[in-house]
């Protein structure tokens, strides 16, 4: 796509994300405080980062691979596991990453 | 007497951010190599780190783009992985509400997750004096500087990284940690499995409209599984 397209979608992204964090400061009197609607806020994180990890997995060139022989699906599973024990986005980047040059030397 | 200068509070602001620097700078250099390893142009890579600022966003961005998704879905997106930041602007809003809109427009572009944390102490059980916005936007500063540098650091160092290097999966990688934060209940993990399970087949859906609805299927999952979480906060 476009020069011009990429900057247009960049720009309407920024003033999404702009506009979400004036929302309160600016309008917080006029927002409705509705007890409902920060439950539906709470599945929103992992909700879409779920999706988004799925096809990273496994749709590899447009490819669907979900068995034993991707890589990909092992270095997941040792990040998942360093999440879970360090909290740490550094730290899972950097063993997921490590596990996946392990795990693709060893497929060759 | 405690200094309440504007100075001192931007000063105090740039002291409460620095620590959370050590784990921000190393992030904005990964940013760098895997928004060019996604397929975006070196500049565009620099350039979301000013126009869109929101390191999350940046990956989802530079992903979907690199994907070729229609700009609506993109921008869609976008919008619904920074939803969390209603929150931090619902938190800050009573400490700001008697600013003029020029700082309120300023501190708004400045929210971010690590400005907000640093700062949410200081404004909440600190003295309520009339400078105290001024901590905020040193956080705010500090990090905004802190992420420009170190996205131009990691554009300029990952243009010397060969492709066989799988970098891309470090986007993969950042989702997996930041998903990890984000589950703190049984039904939170069941609204990511459940959008992760959908979201394969959804993909064939017209107009790449696949990954919303993957994440609104996993909202509802998570939603209806929310009745066998127990008692907890």
């Amino acid at each position: 796509m476009s020069t011009t397209t990429l900057l247009l979608t960049m720009a309407a992204c920024g003033l999404v994300t702009f506009l979400i964090r004036l929302s309160f400061i600016a309008f917080g009197h006029h927002l409705p405080a509705d007890p409902r609607i920060s439950n539906v806020l709470r599945y929103v994180p992992p909700a879409i980062l779920g999706a988004l990890i799925a096809p990273e997995i496994f749709l590899i060139g447009g490819n669907l691979n979900a068995t034993p022989d991707n890589p990909r699906l092992w270095a997941a599973l040792v990040a998942l596991l360093v999440a879970r024990l360090t909290h740490s986005v550094l730290a899972t980047i950097a063993a997921g990453m490590a596990a996946l040059w392990v795990v693709q030397a060893w497929l060759g | 007497m405690i200094d309440d200068s504007p100075r001192a509070e931007f000063l105090g602001g740039v002291r409460a951010e620095l620590p959370l620097l050590l784990g921000v700078v190393p992030f904005g250099l990964i940013f760098g190599v895997l928004g060019l390893a996604a397929g975006l142009p070196g500049w565009a890579v620099v350039l979301s780190s000013s126009l869109i600022f929101g390191g999350s966003s940046q990956v989802v961005f530079a992903q979907l783009w690199g994907g070729g998704m229609p700009p609506a879905v993109i921008v869609t997106t976008v919008g619904v992985v920074n939803l969390r930041h209603l929150l931090y602007s619902a938190a800050v809003a009573d400490y700001l509400s008697n600013l003029p809109w020029r700082w309120k427009l300023l501190l708004a572009y400045l929210l971010t997750d690590e400005a907000f944390a640093a700062a949410i102490g200081r404004l909440r059980d600190g003295p309520a004096t009339a400078h105290r916005h001024w901590f905020l936007c040193g956080t705010g500063f500090t990090l905004w500087s802190g992420w420009q540098l170190s996205t131009l650091a990691g554009v300029l160092l990952g243009a010397a990284i060969p492709e066989s290097w799988s970098l891309d999966f470090s986007i993969a990688l950042t989702f997996i940690a930041l998903l990890v934060l984000s589950v703190h209940r049984r039904s939170d993990a069941w609204a990511a499995i459940a959008a992760a399970a959908v979201v394969l087949p959804a993909l064939l859906l017209p107009h790449k409209l696949g990954l919303l609805v993957a994440a609104g299927v996993g909202i509802a999952f998570g939603l209806f599984m929310r009745r066998f979480d127990g008692k907890k906060p």
